[in-house]
């Protein structure tokens, strides 16, 4: 065998251990949605307790109600447009979008989300609302943490600087609206940018 | 001792040398996904299945998932090992 045969062993060893450890088909551009759909969300939410006559919120509240909906729909959104742009590239990458790879990353991925989802809940019966947002993004970080290890690297670094943000946000809950806003809304967009980016120069 | 001696005869095959990058990063994988990834006939895997078997470098278990037979390859330590020896033997070869 030449040198150049042997080149080509080594690059197809590398390609077939990612492809089949890691799912890296992730769309930068559903980063992105999901970033301009938190902002959306935010606006709506702050422009609902500015409305309210109120400077605090009350958990049983129609005003509450209405924030857990905004929230819901933030999140289904930006599950739809994920699953949407990620099932282009997919085929456009020849990856299956539903193979053991994926399957991994999203178990994953749930596992640190739903616990810190139903702790939330938990603590928001208990009438404690003030680190909700912390938690979130906490929770949210650890999450990406741990579905990093099945899919590209960026996803490290945002779940990072998630548990960053939400840690500064424990220490100060008045801005946790506002760290909410950078970590949700304009993390996603920045990183997903840099995703994309990257996307279009390979 | 050459390099050339750490130089696996049995991964000087595509197919051989796939099976192996595939089962050293994944716990397991079964015939589907094997042949899903890479690209190639079931006769053609099978074949190159038996032979890393035959020399104990990959584990044959055959289960029932419900009422279909499924059959889970990993790799053995001794695979494991040889591989790791093939791929340093490749750095060094191409390193000269």
């Amino acid at each position: 065998m030449s040198e150049q045969d042997y080149l080509n062993d080594i690059s197809e060893i590398k390609d077939l251990m990612n492809r089949s450890s890691r799912f890296i088909s992730l769309s930068g551009l559903s980063g992105i949605f999901a970033g301009i759909y938190a902002l959306i969300g935010s606006a709506v939410a702050y422009w609902l307790v500015a409305n309210s006559g109120r400077e605090y919120l009350i958990l049983d509240g129609k005003i509450f109600r209405l924030i857990l909906l905004d929230l819901f729909l933030i999140a289904f959104f930006s599950v739809i447009t994920a699953i949407f742009l990620t099932t282009r590239k997919a085929r456009k990458n020849g990856e299956n979008i539903w193979d053991a790879s994926s399957r991994r990353l999203i178990i994953n991925f749930l596992i640190p989300l739903v616990a810190g989802g139903i702790y939330i809940l938990i603590i928001l019966n208990q009438q404690k609302y003030g680190q909700t947002a912390a938690l979130m993004l906490i929770f949210y970080g650890l999450a990406l943490i741990n579905a990093s290890k099945y899919s590209i690297g960026h996803v490290r670094y945002l779940g990072i600087t998630e548990i960053i943000l939400g840690l500064i946000c424990a220490l100060v809950p008045g801005y946790g609206f506002w760290l909410w806003v950078i970590g949700f809304g304009i993390m996603h967009i920045l990183y997903g940018s840099i995703m994309f980016v990257q996307e279009k120069k390979t | 001792m050459g390099i050339i001696d750490n130089i696996n005869k049995l991964f000087d095959h595509r197919i051989r040398l796939g099976i192996m990058s595939i089962l050293v990063v994944n716990e397991s994988a079964d015939f589907n996904r094997l042949k899903e990834l890479l690209n190639v006939t079931d006769g053609n895997l099978a074949s190159h299945l038996k032979a890393l078997e035959k020399e104990a470098y990959i584990l044959v278990e055959k289960q029932f998932i419900g009422r279909k037979p499924n059959t889970r390859y990993s790799a053995t330590r001794i695979g494991k090992a040889e591989f790791k020896k093939h791929i340093e033997a490749l750095e060094k070869l191409l390193k000269k």
